[in-house]
């Protein structure tokens, strides 16, 4: 270690998250704070990626007690100082209270967020500095690229990676080994790898999460990829709105390039590799691998049919093997800890864990890694605390735009690719937004089909037109005219658009729809025939609000917010709201102090 | 943008000049010369278009069928401060579109539409991966998360 020996290490969190929480000023206070008290050699603040838990940040954590504490503002600086780093003394009332029983948690790994977790593709995240290349190699950093590249030959490389049963984590689920082989087979005198960081799926961040806290792990695992298909020249695309991400991982691959760990001959094994940074232009298509790999040829980022697949013919013509990045993370884990390690994990047919972006009306929003065939309810009640004010669950949503929503019936499902398909919505990216009863799923299967169709990228007819038609039946039946036969006609689309679509985003851009209309069919019928929107979403359809005469006091405050003017009275007599101008936004409700306003 | 004379527009061109002398002239530089060039005059107007096709050796329509397809780029003059409020999954359940209205009403404008004064650019995007935080908004590079349609205008206040 190059650095003096400190009795107490501070970890803060300054992923996006906490950042935005106000990490950033807290690391500044806590600065001033121990170097008033001449504790700045004794005490040491290390800035790290995100924890997972960015619903509860700015997060610190005191080592070597590992005492967790939340939601920590620059006012509790001082206070941390003086009780804890100066006497020893846990500061309470900053401890995490969870969410079912109100119970506070001193450490880390006793909190039923992170006590059900098994953290591989995210065991760096928040516990090193991931600016600092040294705290990476000290926890076991490039052990395994240094291994394959001295000792084993390409082929073992495959083969190891084939036997871990490991599937790609960017959505599709192919396995990863079988595609390392393909490109591997491919002759020709250059070949590319691809880091695919587009992360176009709207509600999933693990991609962005783990090159903020751990961007030597991808640089790793792509070195291994690289040496196993013979690629020397590699390429991370990563979406512009991810700044902080692209400026860790281009630091990551300055110190990597002067470690000699990134470059030519690198561990004197003769091996060459460079590593680019692509920063995408905002197109969620370009997230598919022939669209990704266009843009990065400076074109419109529109994909090509396949076969050709990558591995045969991808950028510039050349073999090329694409993954995403939580599929990287893993590589480092399974060449140091071995096949038999990694495939004790998880489910038969889907070994290992996967990161999920837990979203939505739930009480621990964050980033949960777990191991494959975990259920739904326990990711949901265990690990994220269950649903928010006393609300009921409703569905869950999974895939993302290419994915469905699951009912209540489905929470003991054991989550892997298969159990997810086969119930009709997908793994993807990862995302998992939970929904309560005030969630309208006629709503949320227009919102994701919505976004498909304005990022549809227009050169396959079936996904241009088809999902418009779509969208427009589902724009019908939320504003209230919804007719006898949309149901029909929009499973009958769906299934025409998934199969002739040409790339993965039509072909599985119905999916939502047909996920709701199989689970949720009652709620569809209702805006159909009863022009009603049980969850009271759609405005269109939702009921006028109307004042108790008798309760108002005259105050006037549900007039101040009413956006369209709809309520009049005068002070100190009762207010009226003129049902046909309201719409039902419910403004007002929260606001009148003598709860007169109710809807009708 | 009004003709220029000669002179002007060799000077307005100038930092351009400068960027792609950068770059070989390859097709696959072309992204990134138009983020770079977007970066250096707020947007992407006619001429720096005209001008990145000469220096690349492209098609003007080339150059102008990337720009229309990546919702990055833009050909309008944009506001100084640009405020992309997030409209994605783990968003919308927990309200963006009311955080979207507050921010409209604020501001006086729609989303894609730029104050008159250039101070504000408003725009709804998809997914800012901060959705632990949902609803979550950006302005510039910061991204202000939990918000509420109340929190609105006091955030708007900082950047004015
Ligand atoms: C419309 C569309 C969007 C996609 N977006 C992403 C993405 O953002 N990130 C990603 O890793 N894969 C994405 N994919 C999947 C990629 O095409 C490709 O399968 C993946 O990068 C392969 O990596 P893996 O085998 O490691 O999963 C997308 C696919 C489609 C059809
Ligand atoms: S959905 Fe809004 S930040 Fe991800």
């Amino acid at each position: 270690m190059k650095d003096s020996i400190y009795r107490s290490h501070v970890l803060i969190c300054t992923g996006t998250g906490c950042v935005s929480s106000g990490a950033k000023t807290l690391k500044d206070s806590l600065n001033e704070e121990l170097a008033a008290n001449d504790l700045s050699g004794e005490i040491k603040i290390v800035e790290t990626g995100c924890h997972g838990f960015c619903e509860k940040g700015p997060i610190m954590i005191v080592y070597p007690e590992g005492v967790f504490y939340c939601e920590v503002q620059s006012d509790d600086v001082a206070e941390i100082v003086e009780e804890h780093l100066l006497k020893g003394r846990t500061v309470e009332r900053l401890l995490f209270k969870e969410p079912m029983t109100e119970e506070q948690i001193p450490s880390y790994q006793d909190i039923a967020f992170y006590k059900k977790q098994q953290r591989i593709a995210l065991a760096n995240c928040g516990k090193i500095d991931p600016e600092d290349i040294d705290e990476y190699i000290a926890l076991g950093g490039y052990e395994a690229a240094g291994k394959v590249l001295t000792e084993m030959d390409a082929q073992e490389v495959v083969d190891t990676i084939k036997d871990s049963g490991l599937r790609g984590r960017g959505g599709g689920g192919f396995p990863t080994g079988l595609k390392w082989q393909f490109a591997k087979n491919s002759e020709s005198d250059k070949k590319y790898l691809i880091c695919n960081a587009d992360e176009g799926d709207p509600g999933a961040f693990m991609d962005r999460s783990i090159l903020e806290g751990d961007p030597h792990r991808i640089i790793e695992g792509m070195l291994v990829a690289a040496y196993a298909i013979g690629a020397d020249e590699g390429y991370v695309y990563v979406r512009a709105e991810y700044p902080l991400a692209i400026k860790r991982l281009e630091k990551a691959i300055e110190d990597a390039e002067e470690y000699g760990l990134l470059g030519d001959d690198i561990f004197s094994s003769g091996f060459n590799f460079k590593l680019h940074i692509k920063k995408g232009a905002g197109a969620f298509v370009c997230g598919e691998e022939t669209a990704l790999m266009n843009s990065i040829e400076g074109k419109r980022g529109m994909p090509t049919p396949r076969p050709p697949y990558p591995a045969v013919r991808g950028l510039w013509g050349k073999p090329t093997n694409i993954n995403n990045v939580e599929t990287y993370a893993n590589i480092p884990y399974i060449i140091n800890e071995g096949v038999d390690k990694f495939t004790a994990i998880g489910t038969e047919g889907s070994s290992g864990t996967k990161v999920f972006a837990l979203t939505g009306k739930i009480n621990n929003t964050g980033l949960v890694e777990v191991p494959m065939g975990t259920t739904l309810k326990e990711v949901i009640f265990e690990i994220g605390g269950g649903l928010g004010q006393g609300k009921k669950f409703k569905a869950v949503q999974t895939g993302g735009p290419s994915g469905g929503c699951l009912p209540e019936d489905y929470l003991d499902l054991p989550i892997d690719y298969d159990s997810l398909l086969d119930a009709g919505t997908m793994m993807g990216s990862g995302g998992m937004v939970v929904m309560d009863e005030d969630s309208c799923m006629v709503d949320v299967a227009r919102f994701f089909l919505n976004f498909t169709q304005s990022e549809s990228c227009g050169k396959c007819t079936p996904c241009r037109e088809g999902t418009k038609r779509m969208l427009e039946i589902l724009n019908r039946i939320t504003d209230g005219e919804g007719k006898e036969g949309d149901i029909e006609l929009l499973l009958e689309l769906g299934e025409h658009i998934k199969s002739t679509s040409l790339c993965g985003l039509g072909q599985s851009a119905p999916n939502p729809v047909l996920s709701t209309v199989r689970y949720f069919r009652d709620e569809y019928e209702a805006h159909i025939h009863d022009h009603n929107c049980p969850a009271g979403v759609c405005s269109d359809l939702a009921g006028a609000y109307v004042i108790d005469e008798e309760a108002c006091i005259g105050c006037s405050k549900c007039a101040k917010v009413c956006p369209v003017d709809a309520i009049s009275g005068e002070i100190k007599n009762p207010f009226t709201i003129d049902p046909d101008v309201c719409i039902a936004c419910g403004a007002c409700e929260p606001e009148c102090p003598v709860d007169a306003i109710s809807q009708g | 943008m009004a003709e220029m004379t000669e002179e002007k527009l060799a000077e307005f061109l100038e930092p351009l000049k400068e960027i792609l002398s950068r770059y070989e002239k390859k097709e696959r530089y072309l992204i990134p010369v138009l983020q770079e060039a977007q970066e250096e005059y707020g947007y992407l107007p006619e001429e720096v278009m005209k001008e990145i096709a000469l220096g690349l050796n492209l098609s003007l329509s080339q150059v102008y069928g990337v720009v229309t397809f990546y919702s990055q780029f833009h050909q309008q003059p944009r506001g100084n401060n640009i405020i992309r409020v997030c409209m994605g999954t783990a968003c919308h359940v927990r309200g963006g579109e009311g955080i979207l209205n507050a921010i409209k009403d604020e501001l006086g404008i729609e989303a894609g539409e730029t104050t008159d004064d250039l101070e504000f650019t408003l725009e709804s995007v998809a997914c800012i991966g901060a959705c632990g935080l949902a609803p979550v908004i950006m302005v510039n590079d910061d991204t202000h998360g939990r918000l509420t349609p109340e929190k609105v205008p006091e955030i708007m206040a900082k950047y004015k």
